[in-house]
């Protein structure tokens, strides 16, 4: 007759359980990363055709300096000021003839509206600092996160993100992102 | 002999312990699932900028990091006191990057190649030509898609 096997001890199992436990509660990062997507212009063709020159109504240069300044179409302004600045170029609610043109464009939910030929410029110096350029950065898409914003909740009577895909891409055609970065100065030195 | 007589004798019984190792399995599982392990370990400083318009990295595994800020205090006898760059654990030169990004792509599956982002995690008081110099490669190399790494900035 065989002998019984005695039975392994499960008491401690727990114990195990708990040091594995510690060991990925100790390790955890839960943190999701997060930031600005942006995207990169594609690298020009090697035989450089001339771009078609833009008004300059419908150009809205920011630049930078090494210290941090910021210079908004000939002013020199805080940052805290150009998102507004920038709305209102967008926008353009007024038909103010200093502010980007308009043309006609027919896009779906909306039928024909005016959309803006407006471009936003940013151009930095060599030594700007990077939290600046990224602050420059965020007004600048906040700008036209909040213009969307607006449409979306004037005319769906939602916000922009819980906008369906098709009904973002029709606010999207109306506010483009249309942010142009130019190549950095190098003028402040270090 | 009455029907109401207290039961002395008769103790509570004590909470089975049974299930206790699978509760804390349960637990376990979930901090197993929702870990990401550090696979780098950071040899500049890093303090990113703040921001109001951010939008998550989506997928973990698509994403390729490169790090600028100034090298840690053990680092700075051999590398100085400028911000650099960190690509995976050792410190590299602008020119590195290119072969950095094919080397991210071939690991991952060709169909996810166009998926993929670059994440910049850069320090806040780096001067904008290193930044610069980084973009200009990446746009060389056709990795258009990035990410400026921030944190959400609390509201005032």
């Amino acid at each position: 007759m065989a002998r019984k096997i005695p039975e392994i001890p499960s008491a401690s199992l727990a114990d195990i359980a708990f040091m594995l436990l510690i060991f990925f509660l100790v390790t955890t990062t839960m943190d999701v990363d997060s930031g600005l997507e942006r995207k990169l212009p594609p690298m020009p063709p090697e035989e450089q055709q001339d771009t078609p020159p833009i008004k300059e109504r419908n150009v809205f240069i920011v630049l930078v300096n090494a210290r941090n300044q910021l210079l908004v179409e000939g002013e020199l302004t805080n940052v805290d000021d150009l998102r507004e600045k920038a709305k209102e170029f967008m926008a353009n609610p007024n038909d103010d003839p200093k502010l980007p043109e308009k043309t006609m464009k027919n896009v779906d939910f909306f039928g024909n509206v005016e959309v803006t030929k407006g471009v936003i410029s940013l151009q930095n110096d060599v030594g700007t600092q990077y939290g600046t350029y990224i602050a420059v950065q965020n007004e600048l898409v906040g700008a036209i996160n909040d213009l969307r914003n607006e449409l979306a909740k004037s005319k769906f009577g939602k916000p922009f993100e819980s906008l369906d895909k098709d009904q973002q891409d029709a606010i999207k055609e109306i506010y483009p992102s249309r942010i142009s970065e130019a190549e950095p100065k190098k003028v402040g030195g270090k | 002999m009455s029907k109401f007589r207290k039961d002395d004798k008769k103790e509570l019984p004590p909470i089975s312990t049974a299930s206790l190792p699978d509760i804390v399995f349960m637990l376990l599982f979930f901090f197993m699932v929702s870990t990401t392990m550090r696979e780098v370990t950071l040899k500049v400083k890093i303090h990113t900028p703040e921001a109001t318009e951010l939008s998550k990295l989506e997928k973990k595994s698509l994403v390729s990091y490169i790090y600028v800020g100034t090298p840690l205090p053990a680092y700075q006898r051999v590398f100085g006191s400028e911000p650099r760059i960190q690509l995976n654990d050792q410190f590299a030169k602008v020119s590195d990057i290119p072969d950095f990004i094919t080397a991210e792509r071939e690991a991952r599956d060709e169909a996810e190649v166009p998926f993929m982002v670059t994440s910049l995690k850069v320090d806040q008081y780096t001067k904008m030509g290193i930044v610069s110099d980084i973009k200009q490669e990446l746009r060389k190399i056709s990795a258009l898609h990035i990410n400026y790494s921030a944190r959400q900035k609390t509201k005032r």
